[in-house]
């Protein structure tokens, strides 16, 4: 019957070539949007290969002072984490680093932008980074400001066209540096592992960052395991409340350790930022609400389609119920048609987003992107698919298995 | 077979209540062959219908085979249509996206059988009409006669005891007209197939047992 069913229900969408065509175009570019955001998404928050214990490991950078008239809001200082997230119960490692930011130096007469990084040893210890060359900085380099850097393949490409770079020597925010090390490019929209060049924070031309509660750090904690984790976000939380805070009007800071994702959430105008507890179902909430009503628009215009389809051949479903098909039976025909035709949707989607995810590698838009649809997000894709189908097609179908077997041969519903 | 008692159908909108049957009482034997004549609009069409539990009567009682049927869920009544009765309607009513072969195992869709059987049996049944050589034509590569004469396979696949036909021959010329009457004739002697017939012309009703008419909604003798 399956056979039947899907025979038939290629030749009415090649009969009808404008409604599948409207039907495929909705379908696939709805697909389209949500899985390239989802690998986007994925890409970004999801388990990468520098982060492989993202399940035990928390974030902690975004902060917010505030007081009755005045918000800072940046990230933390130096001072905030190195005093406050040491020693916390519960963690495995920390790690400081800072933001990323643009350095430029010249070279021949050219100028050479690098997005540079300053970190301390455990940085290397909590994510692991391939290796192409050399080593990371130790503690020792750490603790003696050794001038050192490790670099990426495309700086390497860069200062050095691609030669061996261990032992040599580059120019760096106004300072020269040996390379220790050479890494694989890390993507850009990977925040936390992303850079160009990363120094020992040691080697920063002033101390003055060690005094400053905000500013442009970070602080990752590896938890023990992830019973841990809860009990490292309190403890900051309660430490943060006896932080000294600078006398003009602050009462109070918020920077908690979390995960990426809700760090992210934290940042969204729908976060209530001086809540330190997690912002992550306000983020969904507004993700699932915006996903569903850009489901919700094809969805409704694919019910439409369906039901002046349906309803077109009255006949043959009168002709069905005549000859012994149960509304169920005739329900389940119909759904087949549609999920069959919301699965070709959902597959050219997926080649539709392969090559656009290739394209904005290709653009240079993300710098070091890598996108790929990986099995999750595939999967996640076609159930999408599935459903899609299944609610733009069960209404419809419902409706023409009640249609009256002696109405519906006269043609439907008058 | 058929025993239609006290029938009354009545169809109301809004405004109009208008009586389509009233006061029928039928029987039709086993192997009987029967038409229903009468002008248009007098009923005949509805009578066959309820006959072939495609609508509900307003009142009275039908019974199939004994059975009565009061209220039947969906899938009792399309277990019964399927197995006991088929159709032949005057306007064929194929599917035109389905083979000559496809169509005509329609009616073995909705019972358990092997792909096999299905499409044996297909074979069989246009083999009885004559149309064993057009069985991968579509609908519309064939003449009216030949659609009708798939529609009477499709009718008969499923060895129904009962065969209900609106105006079979009502959209055919002449010559056609004659081959169908020809294959309902041989269906009902051959087979014992019970067969009531709504048509217009009194030639064609001629050929079968028994008249019945139908004025206004109502029996005459």
């Amino acid at each position: 019957m399956l056979t039947h069913y899907l025979v038939l229900a290629v030749k009415v969408l090649l009969r009808r070539k404008f409604f599948t065509f409207i039907s495929l175009f909705g379908i696939s570019f709805t697909l389209l949007v949500l899985t390239v955001v989802a690998a986007l998404f994925d890409h970004s928050f999801g388990p990468g290969a520098e982060e492989p214990r993202q399940d035990r490991t928390l974030y902690a950078g975004r902060a917010i002072m505030y007081g009755p008239h005045n918000t800072w809001s940046s990230n933390g200082g130096f001072k905030l984490f190195d005093r406050y997230a040491r020693d916390l119960p519960g963690v495995e490692r920390l790690a400081l680093y800072q933001n990323s930011h643009t350095v430029h130096s010249y070279l021949d007469g050219r100028k050479v932008s690098s997005g540079l990084k300053r970190t301390d040893d455990e940085y290397w210890r909590i994510l692991e980074f391939e290796f192409l060359e050399g080593v990371p900085f130790g503690t020792a380099d750490v603790a003696e400001a050794r001038f050192v850097a490790v670099i990426n393949r495309a700086t390497r490409q860069r200062i050095f066209d691609g030669r061996n770079a261990l032992g040599q020597t580059l120019e760096a925010d106004g300072q020269r540096f040996r390379v220790v090390g050479v890494v694989e490019d890390v993507s850009e929209m990977r925040s936390v592992p992303f850079a160009d060049i990363w120094l020992p924070y040691t080697t920063a031309k002033t101390d003055g960052y060690k005094r400053e509660i905000m500013g442009d750090w970070n602080a990752i904690a590896l938890a023990r395991d992830q019973a841990a984790m809860a009990g490292i976000h309190d403890e900051f939380n309660s430490r943060l409340l006896r932080v000294e805070l600078p006398q003009d009007g602050y009462q109070a800071i918020v920077a908690p350790f979390e995960t990426q994702f809700a760090g992210f959430a934290r940042l969204m105008p729908t976060a209530d930022h001086k809540d330190p507890e997690s912002q992550v179902w306000r983020m969904v909430a507004l993700l699932l609400s915006l996903a569903l009503l850009f489901i919700l628009i094809p969805t409704v215009n694919l019910v439409n389609i369906n039901i002046s389809r349906i309803m077109e051949r009255a006949s043959e479903i009168g002709v069905r119920k005549a000859f012994g098909a149960p509304s169920r039976t005739l329900v389940g025909q119909f759904l087949v048609e549609n999920i069959l035709l919301t699965i070709i949707g959902g597959a050219l989607g997926f080649v539709l987003s392969i090559l656009v995810l290739r394209g904005l590698v290709q653009s240079g838009l993300f710098t070091y992107a890598h996108f790929t649809i990986n099995l999750r997000v595939f999967a996640y894709g076609m159930a999408l698919a599935v459903v899609f189908g299944l609610i733009s097609g069960v209404y419809p179908a419902w409706r023409m298995s009640r249609l009256n077997p002696v109405q519906a041969l006269k043609g439907g519903p008058r | 077979m058929i025993q239609l008692k006290d029938i009354e159908k009545v169809y109301r909108t809004d405004r109009i209540e208008t009586v389509a049957l009233a006061d029928v009482n039928l029987t039709v034997g086993e192997g009987e062959f029967v038409s229903i004549m009468g002008p248009s609009g007098c009923g005949k069409s509805t009578l066959l219908n309820l006959m072939g539990l495609l609508d509900e009567p307003t009142r009275g009682t039908i019974q199939i085979n004994g059975s009565p049927i009061a209220r039947y869920a969906d899938r009792t009544l399309a277990a019964m249509r399927n197995k006991e009765i088929g159709f032949v309607f005057q306007v064929f009513h194929l599917v035109s996206d389905l083979s000559v072969l496809d169509n005509v195992q329609i009616p073995l869709l909705y019972r358990r059988m092997s792909n096999g059987e299905r499409r044996k049996r297909a074979e069989e049944a246009l083999d009885r009409v004559g149309l064993s050589a057009r069985i991968h034509h579509f609908p519309s590569q064939l003449s009216g006669g030949q659609q009708q004469r798939v529609a009477i396979a499709r009718a008969i696949v499923g060895r129904p005891r009962i065969l209900l036909a609106d105006e079979p021959t009502g959209n055919l010329d002449s010559q056609m007209g004659d081959e169908i009457m020809a294959i309902l004739g041989t269906l009902n002697r051959e087979d014992k197939t019970t067969i009531v017939m709504v048509t217009h012309d009194q030639q064609k009703a001629a050929q079968t047992e028994r008249i019945v008419r139908l004025f206004d909604g109502r029996q005459v003798n």
